[in-house]
């Protein structure tokens, strides 16, 4: 594929323009399907323009953490597989594998949107494990909101299966599994010191500065990350702020429609 | 939903249970060059939070196939002491270390001129010896003087601190049970004392109009922080001048 160079992007962001004739704050298309994948036990795919990321829930029953005998626990993982880019490499999450999994699960978990009080079985000794797998299967950039997005949905259409003589019988279900909200991830961008959303590969690769920040359903934020190598000033904070509960109420009405 | 431990209330009368005023840091403990062998070193300590960091390079950049002809490259390791924590931390990295050298690696870029240094390597270790919380911040602030010890060219230092909110308070420089029980937990990075935020963190939720408050306070904070790393650099060069004159 031919991309766009880094001087390029920046020269037309300059002058008010995107590579894809985008508005600074609009999304590509975004496609959403769910349950998807029959053997797990919520899953959605997320298409953003042509970047591709397949979600699975698997649920199953293991040990709590010692500081939260009474709650299930999450765990998040993504898998950046080498056929989605070719610089993407097999073997274990790289960092910035690790960093995507860790800014989606704190939005996840800090919106409290799911109810992992009632994932307890036994205290201290027996709780359900929601394991989100993220896979992105063609990157095209802005990985961590269409990876939380992908998660969102897969949460809203996990069921818990049925626990019979401490044993999980897969395909057969108890009851849905508790989410209370819907926390929506948004990234904001600065190239050429403007402010732009939903960023392709070839902008992600321009930005001087990127933040994410999570919200609730009641607007509120409730994770907030900021990469990249550059700076950005309070004032692009506070708009970056605004972008995403704006951008967040959006997404979570093509959600609901 | 209360967590088990959790004191009934973290804010009384405006003083937090420490006896610390909101805005009030822990002792600040700052001390530059303090490791023989490494380029340039520093401690940081919020309180009981305690940080080391060593700089080796700029040096030549092994592996080979990572050198970059143009510039330099900086590598940022962040890791925890296992007895650093009540419960022992397995040595060797977990996600958290390697998300937190990751954010550490991005701050610190802003402010290093990597061209003066085509071909090689800049590698800052970051050690918690003793973690009470803000144990990212207290290894930035430290790496940051360890860089500018280890004579690295530098615009600027990069200062860190944490903000957090209990029982509906915004506080500063997060503590201890605080962070286990406060509702929001923000990590902050600014090169020096300047609007320009190169590192930010968040959990919990907030509104709107108390993140922005968090931010305000951090950077006040930060402007704070940034004057002890100041004086913790003159107070190191002061002697070092006097050490070369009586030799």
């Amino acid at each position: 594929m031919l991309e766009a160079s880094e001087s390029y992007v920046k020269k037309l962001v300059e002058e008010g323009m995107r590579v894809d004739n985008r508005k600074f704050d609009q999304f590509r298309l975004i496609k959403i399907e769910k349950n998807i994948i029959k053997n797990a036990e919520g899953s959605a795919r997320i298409l953003m323009g042509n970047t591709h990321v397949l979600v699975g829930v698997k649920m199953s029953v293991g040990e709590p953490f010692t500081d939260t005998p009474n709650e299930g626990v999450l765990i998040v993982n993504t898998e950046l597989v080498p056929l989605a880019s070719p610089t993407f490499e097999p073997g274990p999450p790289n960092e910035d594998a690790i960093e995507i999994s860790r800014v989606i699960d704190r939005g996840i978990r800090e919106s409290k949107c799911i109810d992992l009080e009632s994932l307890c079985i036994e205290e201290g000794k027996e709780v359900w494990l929601i394991n989100v797998d993220i896979h992105v299967l063609d990157h095209d950039g802005n990985l961590i909101d269409a990876g939380a997005l992908g998660t969102i949905v897969a949460l809203l259409n996990t069921k818990i299966p049925k626990y019979e003589n401490g044993k999980v019988v897969f395909g057969e279900y108890e009851k849905n599994l508790p989410v209370r909200d819907i926390p929506i991830a948004i990234t904001t961008v600065k190239i050429s010191d403007k402010l732009l959303n939903d960023p392709n590969l070839e902008e992600e690769n321009a930005l001087d500065a990127r933040i994410t920040l999570a919200t609730n359903e009641k607007a509120e934020l409730c994770a907030a990350q900021k990469g990249g190598e550059g700076y950005l000033t309070t004032e692009e904070i506070e708009k970056a702020v605004n972008l995403s509960i704006l951008k967040g109420k959006e997404i979570r009405n093509i959600l609901k429609g | 939903m209360s967590k088990i431990g959790k004191p009934e209330k973290m804010v009384i009368d405006g003083k937090r249970l420490d006896g610390r005023g909101l805005e009030e840091f822990r002792p600040l403990t700052v001390e530059v060059g303090v490791l023989k062998r490494a380029g340039g070193s520093a401690i940081f300590k919020f309180g009981d939070t305690y940080a080391l960091a060593g700089v080796f390079g700029p040096k030549t950049m092994h592996p080979r196939h990572l050198q970059d002809p143009q510039k330099a490259v900086l590598r940022c390791k962040y890791s925890m002491a296992p007895f650093s924590t009540k419960e022992r931390i397995r040595p060797g990295p977990s996600r958290r270390a390697i998300e937190i050298s990751k954010v550490l690696n991005k701050a610190l870029s802003n402010v290093i001129f990597f061209e003066d240094y085509p071909k090689t390597g800049i590698d800052v270790f970051v050690v918690i010896l003793q973690a009470n919380a803000s144990t990212r911040c207290a290894g930035l602030n430290a790496a940051s003087l360890a860089l500018a010890e280890a004579g690295v060219s530098m615009r600027n230092l990069i200062s860190a601190c944490t903000v957090g909110k209990l029982d509906g308070e915004i506080v500063l420089d997060v503590g201890g049970d605080e962070d286990q029980f406060g509702d929001v937990d923000l990590a902050f990075a600014s090169i020096g004392n300047e609007d320009k935020i190169v590192l930010l963190q968040m959990d919990g939720i907030v509104r709107k109009e108390e993140f922005l408050k968090m931010i305000n306070l951090a950077k006040k904070g930060c402007a704070e922080i940034y004057e002890k790393q100041i004086s913790a650099l003159k107070e190191k060069y002061k002697t070092g001048e006097e050490d070369v004159g009586s030799e």
